[in-house]
């Protein structure tokens, strides 16, 4: 490729590529190869698909796109015919020379394989009418079905780095910071910091700065990140540059975790591409501005996502926090003022350049503007990531575009904010998530991670969970933080086992507002919340577990046993056909018995029930 | 433990040099030299001393600290279950289980053929499609009892 010389090239460049795009006005197969289609097996369909248009002879009017996530990751392998936007969901080997004789070739719809909704029952064809995506608004995330994500063309072509263009060229450093603070944009990893203000702060300390992106996104549970790093890495590049222009910064670096490959080779991709066509490097488009952006992995350990460990990391040093009396936007990585911010916060900044402060101050709530992904996952119907404006209420999220919970169960809680957020309970379901809200419950937006949890989810092991969690990931330099965690694990392990005692309760409250006090970091300050939160909430199942010893969720194994409900067991044998242990006989229509000598209580009786009539007791 | 390794040393220097012997690049060199061997051969140590003008303490504590680097040698083919936070609700623990089971060995441990090593990670970044499990690069979702002791197979065919 040709380096861009000026910003007319660039245009150019662009219009060249549009009007190629329009003179062939070629049928396109979107076919999704981000991670988690890709765990669904998107290889084996792209190759059979390319075989199968080969055999017709069409590969050349047919063109297949391989982009980044849809967010309909439930559904994968996802597939969109364009210009119709036909849609088929969880595509096999097996279905490609059906759509290729029948949609391909002949314009119909294969009804066997179209997409059905869960509540309604009925076929939905085109992907803008699922309700899924037609609740959301993609302002960020919209790009990713579109664009082949290792073409830097593609992304030119939907306005890619016009909003580069026009802070090189129409605004002062100043004027970019303005915008930004105009626009209401706070940090989407996390904290919710105002982002003009961290970059106004950075901007005035002197130095060689650095510009910087947290792409190590540690919450289990969300991973919209690694979808905007596979799916649009240029649009995190472009907000980069924007920020590097703003604060007067020559280096970037992305610090990205390794276990994420698919990220990491896009992310590399892509810089080499910028640097090759003159958008990274020196002189800019012709202009005075240099930058370059490097990348560097990170090696698995959550409490680099925090800024001052990530920077330690960065410098080739064990990633342990430090105290923040200096913040990282005076002495930061190599003790240089270093402007951080997350993916999605850096990918929000072309679009407030390109559309304005104005548009996008419009959307959200009062103090949390513009859109947030969630990544939607655990006991729900439609899972993935889901971008909706802030303000959105937690059941619009839930049920109306997450189809609400499988197997009729009931809705519990939802726990958002990852291993520093709370659980939020069926009370607040009409909650307005922003950042504010969400602090009011007594959790946190964090990156924006939403596990759903149903009935058979026991809030005492998932407070244990997350404590094991963090008894793993802290960095142990700090005593509050490597002690306190350690102590709350052991009471909730023994109220797990059935050994709790009364006061348990108290003494986790006590150490855990320790914790909030007197630990180092964000991670020690904020481990105690999911327990908190529970207790909060939930206080009468950790009572169960203690008074009772029992385990109303049928999770806590030596809490619970299983029984089968005469009146609602139809004989059918299908559990005593799967049990490994052979605990459960009976004739065919008639009640089966359970012998609990032998059940080791693994549950496949009971998720395999189709009357609910094997019981927790 | 297992058989020794041959180590290719001019490989080893080729990776220390794609990085210019900077000792920030430290992790990524011993990343990527785990990525041949599976774990760090502690034989490479020294090496990096000498290149990136480090002690070796230093090394340690970047090895002992990050999860990706291993000093014990790891199986052939590494799964990683995930027991995430979106997994675990979806029932990781029982894949977890199976696995142990149909291999044999605990979390953390290597099977005596050095064909597997089994270790438990949190989160893999696919979390809607849980559980998940990945084995070296590949990513397997959607797991079950049954799908889970499939793919373990598969791996076995392929190695045999
Ligand atoms: C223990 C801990 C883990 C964190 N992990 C992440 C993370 O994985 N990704 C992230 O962007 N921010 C993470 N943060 C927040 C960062 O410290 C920082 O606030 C953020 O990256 C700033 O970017 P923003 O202003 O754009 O949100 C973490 C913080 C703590 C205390
Ligand atoms: S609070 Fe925990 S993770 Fe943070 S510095 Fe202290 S010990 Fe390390
Ligand atoms: S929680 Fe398992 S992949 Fe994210």
């Amino acid at each position: 490729m040709l380096k861009l010389k000026n910003r007319e090239a660039l245009n150019n460049f662009r219009n060249n590529i549009l009007s190629k795009h329009q003179e062939k006005d070629k049928k396109l197969i979107s076919l999704c190869a981000g991670s988690g289609c890709g765990a669904y097996g998107t290889e084996k369909v792209y190759q059979t698909l390319t075989e199968e248009l080969a055999k017709h002879n069409l590969q050349d009017e047919v063109e297949i796109k391989l982009t980044g996530c849809h967010g309909f990751c439930e559904k994968g392998p996802i597939m969109v015919i364009h210009p119709e936007g036909i849609f088929y969901p969880q595509v096999k080997e097996t279905h490609i020379p059906n759509i290729v004789e029948k949609t391909i070739k002949n314009g119909e719809i294969d009804k066997s394989l179209a997409f059905k909704d869960h509540i309604t029952k009925k076929k939905i064809f085109h992907e803008e009418d699922i309700p899924f995506y037609k609740l959301q608004q993609r302002i960020i995330f919209g790009n990713n079905g579109m664009i082949d994500p290792t073409s830097i063309k593609d992304y030119i072509s939907v306005d890619g780095y016009t909003a580069l263009d026009k802070v090189l060229f129409e605004m002062t450093p100043d004027e970019i910071i303005d915008e930004i603070r105009k626009s209401g944009l706070r940090g989407r990893g996390g904290g919710g910091f105002p982002t003009a203000v961290k970059w106004d702060s950075c901007r005035k300390h002197e130095g060689e700065r650095y510009v910087i992106c947290n792409a190590d996104e540690g919450d289990p549970g969300a991973y919209m990140d690694r979808s905007l790093l596979e799916g649009n890495p240029h649009s995190i590049l472009e907000g980069m540059l924007i920020a590097a222009r703003a604060i007067g910064s020559n280096q970037g670096y992305i610090y990205v975790r390794h276990e994420y490959p698919l990220a990491v080779k896009n992310i590399e991709t892509a810089i080499n591409q910028a640097r090759e066509i003159g958008l990274l490097g020196k002189n800019i488009l012709h202009s005075d501005f240099d930058f370059d952006i490097h990348i560097s992995r990170g090696g698995g350990a959550f409490v680099c996502g925090e800024s001052t460990a990530l920077m330690a990391s960065l410098e080739g040093n064990p990633g342990r926090p430090r105290a923040k009396y200096v913040h990282t936007v005076e002495k930061g990585f190599r003790q240089s003022p270093s402007l951080l911010n997350n993916v999605e916060t850096w990918t929000n900044v072309p679009v407030i350049i390109n559309k304005g402060a104005d548009w996008y101050s419009r959307i959200g709530t009062e103090k949390s503007k513009g859109t947030k992904i969630f990544s939607l996952v655990g006991k729900v119907v439609n899972t993935g990531l889901v971008e909706v404006p802030m303000g959105t209420s937690l059941r619009t999220i839930i049920f109306d575009i997450g189809g609400g919970i499988p197997k009729k169960k009931e809705f519990k809680a939802v726990q958002t904010g990852g291993p520093s957020g709370g659980c939020i309970p069926k009370e607040f379901l009409d909650l307005g998530v922003d950042f504010d809200e969400l602090a009011k419950v007594g959790s946190i937006m964090g990156s924006g991670g939403m596990i759903v949890m149903d009935q058979d989810t026991c809030m005492v092991d998932v407070a244990r969970y997350f404590l094991d969690f963090l008894k793993e990931e802290s960095c142990g330099q700090c005593n509050p933080c490597r002690e306190g965690i350690k102590q709350m694990l052991a009471i909730l392990t023994d109220i797990c086992k059935g050994n709790g005692k009364e006061g348990d309760i108290e003494l986790l409250e006590e150490i855990g507002g320790m914790l909030q006090k007197f630990s180092l970091c964000g991670l020690g300050t904020s481990a105690p919340n999911p327990v908190l939160s529970t207790i909060r909430y939930f206080r009468e199942e950790y009572e169960a577990h203690i008074r009772d010893k029992k385990c109303p969720a049928g999770v806590c194994k030596p809490l619970f046993h299983y029984e089968i409900d005469p009146k609602a067991c139809k004989g059918c044998q299908a559990c005593a056909k799967k049990c490994p242990e052979k605990a459960i006989t009976g004739e065919k229509k008639k009640t089966h018995i359970l012998d609990r000598q032998k059940c080791i209580k693994c549950g496949i009786c009971y998720d395999i029930c189709k009357f609910n009539a094997i019981i927790i007791r | 433990m297992g058989k020794e390794v041959i180590i290719d040393w001019q490989h080893v220097d080729t990776i220390i040099d794609k990085y210019n012997s900077n000792r920030e690049a430290l992790l990524m060199i011993m990343q990527d030299i785990s990525d041949i061997y599976n774990y760090l051969p502690p034989e490479v140590i020294p090496v990096l001393v000498d290149k990136l003008g480090i002690r070796k303490s230093q090394i340690y504590s970047v090895a002992t600290f990050y999860k990706t680097i291993s000093l014990e040698p790891r199986g052939k083919y590494i799964i990683n279950i995930c027991t995430g936070t979106a997994c675990h609700v979806r029932g990781a623990n029982k894949i977890l289980e199976t696995l142990q089971e149909s291999l044999e060995i605990e979390e953390g441990e290597t099977t005596k053929d050095q064909l597997f090593t089994l270790e438990a990670v949190r989160c893999v970044g696919c979390c809607a499609s849980g559980p998940v499990m990945t084995v070296n690069k590949e990513t397997h979702g959607g797991l079950d009892r049954t799908n889970t002791l499939e793919i373990i197979n598969e791996y076995k065919e392929q190695a045999s």
